[in-house]
């Protein structure tokens, strides 16, 4: 059962010692490193006291996957194999998941639709599974190149779904991850989102935490449902199966557990908060022309706002680093004096705009664009460009430049 | 998980339903010489279930039920089907999350288990129909044989989709008719045994359940054999009496009637050298144990 005693402050088998999140976060010394995001992903691990990783070969996650394999040779991690597709990858994680590991594991575009099946199955079953998504096209024909269309699939599947921006996000949210994904009152799967290649094959200085310091060890006896270990007594769950009755008990069971996981969704909000510094980051909110983004469409966000300036016309910006929990309020808030929101996307069908529109009054003020797809780069310029044409600003174009 | 764990506050002893105090005062969790025989003189693993009077998925579940050597360090995996009717009212720890997904479930927990308790014996048992382990499942079923997964796999084939209200499945027979079969099923029943074997199965049994104390001693060597050396596999004959136009009461002839030695379900079987040797050492310890035990009644005599 439950360690009766701390284990912070003793020493694993690798030497490292069992740190406070809070402290290993937030107080410990960091030092900068310049490393790929596959890299960041490993070094995260390294520190993560992880139980059990699977993975599985798609570009742009395989680095990570296998570079994580390496820590399992060293002893880093407990378990570790190559599963035999995303879908049984991701059953496999669950599998581990229901005997009580901290699970890890790392997928892509057209692997996160193939594994689609299982992601209510683990939010319903309560699994805490950290799974990194490295976005990328799920179009046909083939195509391996960023595109994040795949989070809108995992919008509504009651896990948390969070979009970093940069490595340093990843190095840090990874850790932070399995803080809010294992609070007994949350208790849910989070996708970790990023935008394949852009974050994880360029090299970037990241801070990182002593090698020497890891996460307390997960305990799942703080799960709110029974560990699958027979460490327990294995009560009946129920009388009746629900799944084959026609009837209003069965129906009433079934839709209040789908509220309590989105209900357990919302509760993640103030653990999320607490570790990312709220769901949302600002500037200059009281600008005419607020630009919303999630992932790299930020940073060229960012870079577009640097050339307005040179122009001078001032533009603010809101950084969406949570998707679920939805940062409704705050994005209200922070978009109220706005007459123009630019909402820069990595897909064709501009999912965080819709979003935006249907939480915001007057919700004509949100431009949808623009849009890039199927591998594109988003040059700071086209941002800029659209907002000069919303405000009316004459702009040679970027196709008439030849 | 000791019989310990189980026991009830007697401040809150009269307020369990009496299912659970039956657990408490009756059940076989950690007798060494569990098996069929317990039927009847203890409580049984398994409460109520739903199935159809009389069907021989229920008689299978109670014999392996009884048979498993380590209920009380047995973690058993279900899918999607009769089945998932009936795990809700069995008292071991069991998972349902997908239909087919049973082999790469048991993957995880077997491992995860072993990482969390090492030196200590968890048994993972899967427990699935036969369009879970052969159509929709294949591929994962296999591949937890390939990789070698420590756990046994048990398929109860009443060769169609039952639940769903007989469709044609890989492992019914060629010729017979049935939803999405209109005109006769056109290909041969898949032969799993034969793929188990060449899969890395350590052991590997095709049978019916008619008698229980076949099911108990194939159960019981299935179960060490996956602990100890590699996967194991056992194709159980349930046949579904509402599908193919039976009686409550013939589902026992309907096996008895298949099991011939001409017949499709005639006993088939295979050992894998280390699984030999394995079960050589299990039944010189059990003759050991048996004249030590006879030697002591003699003197106390």
């Amino acid at each position: 059962m439950a360690d009766t005693h701390s284990v912070i402050g003793t020493k694993n088998k690798k030497g490292q010692t069992f740190t406070d999140t809070w402290k290993m976060m937030n107080d410990a010394p960091r030092t900068p490193s310049f490393y790929t995001g596959s890299e960041v992903i490993k070094e995260a691990l390294r520190r993560a006291s992880c139980d059990v990783m699977i993975a599985y070969p798609i570009t742009p996650q395989s680095e990570a996957a296998a570079l994580i394999g390496e820590l399992f040779a060293e002893g880093y991690i407990g378990d570790y194999f190559r599963g035999e597709s995303e879908f049984a990858v991701m059953s496999q994680c669950a599998g581990a998941a229901f005997g009580g590991a901290r699970v890890f594991t790392t997928t892509a575009g057209p692997g996160t639709m193939r594994a689609m099946e299982n992601f209510p199955m683990w939010s319903g079953a309560r699994l805490p599974i950290q799974m990194i998504v490295t976005c990328r096209g799920i179009n046909s024909p083939l195509s391996i190149q960023p595109d994040t269309l795949e989070i809108a699939y995992l919008l509504n599947t009651g896990m948390l779904v969070w979009h970093a921006e940069t490595a340093q996000d990843f190095f840090d949210w990874i850790l932070k991850g399995y803080m809010v994904s294992e609070e007994p009152d949350v208790h849910l799967p989070l996708a970790l989102c990023c935008d394949g290649f852009f974050v994880t094959h360029t090299k970037d200085v990241v801070n990182l935490t002593p090698a020497d310091m890891c996460l307390p060890p997960y305990d799942p006896y703080r799960s709110p449902v029974p560990c699958m270990d027979m460490e327990c007594p294995p009560v009946r769950m129920m009388r009746d199966p629900f799944v084959m009755k026609s009837n209003y008990i069965s129906y009433a069971t079934h839709a209040s557990w789908q509220q309590e996981v989105w209900a357990a969704v919302e509760r993640s909000r103030k653990h999320t908060i607490k570790w990312l510094n709220g769901l949302i980051e600002t500037e200059n909110t009281d600008a005419e022309v607020i630009i919303v983004a999630s992932g790299t469409a930020v940073s060229q966000g960012r870079e577009a706002i640097r050339l307005l300036e040179d122009e001078g016309i001032r533009c603010g910006l809101v950084k969406v680093k949570v998707l679920r929990p939805w940062p409704g309020e705050e994005i209200r808030e922070a978009t109220k004096n706005a007459k123009h929101i630019i909402v820069p996307e990595f897909n064709v069908t501009g999912w965080l705009a819709k979003e935006i529109k249907a939480t915001i009054p007057n919700s004509e003020r949100v431009h949808a664009g623009p849009r890039v797809c199927g591998g594109m780069t988003m040059p700071p310029e086209i941002i800029v460009s659209e907002i000069k044409t919303l405000l009316g600003i004459h702009t040679v174009s970027m196709a008439s430049r030849g | 998980m000791s019989k310990e764990r189980i026991k009830i506050s007697e401040d809150l002893y009269d307020i369990m339903p009496s299912d659970y105090q039956d657990l408490v005062k009756s059940a076989t969790y950690g007798k060494e010489d569990r098996g069929w025989k317990d039927i009847g003189n203890s409580k049984e693993l398994i409460e109520q279930h739903s199935l159809c009077a009389g069907c021989p998925e229920s008689m299978a579940f109670r014999y392996i039920l009884a048979s498993l050597p380590n209920p009380e360090d047995t973690v058993m995996v279900g899918s999607t089907g009769c089945t998932s009717l009936v795990f809700p009212m069995v008292a071991v720890h069991n998972i349902h999350s997908l239909f087919g997904n049973q082999n790469a479930i048991a993957s995880g927990l077997k491992r995860a288990l072993s990482v969390r308790f090492p030196g200590r014996t968890k048994d993972v048992v899967v427990l699935a129909g036969d369009g879970a382990t052969v159509d929709i499942g294949l591929d994962m079923t296999l591949q937890a044989w390939f990789r070698q997964e420590k756990f046994t796999t048990i398929c109860f084939d009443n060769e169609l989709y039952a639940n769903t209200g007989g469709q044609e499945s890989g492992l019914m027979q060629k010729g017979f008719v049935a939803k999405m079969a209109p005109v006769g099923k056109l290909f041969d029943k898949v032969r799993l045994p034969e793929i188990a074997r060449e899969s890395g199965c350590h052991y590997v049994v095709q049978c019916t359940v008619s008698k229980p104390s076949l099911i108990e001693k194939v159960v019981r060597n299935a179960v060490m054999i996956s602990r100890e050396i590699g996967p194991t596999y056992l194709q159980l004959y349930t046949p579904c009496i509402l599908e193919i136009g039976k009686n409550s009461m013939e589902g026992l002839q309907e096996m008895r009637d298949s099991e011939k030695p001409t017949e499709r379900f005639a006993y088939k079987e295979y050992i894998s050298e280390p699984a030999k040797q394995l079960l050589a050492e299990m039944a010189a310890k059990d003759k050991e144990k048996k004249a030590a035990a006879k030697q002591l009644a003699s003197q106390g005599a």
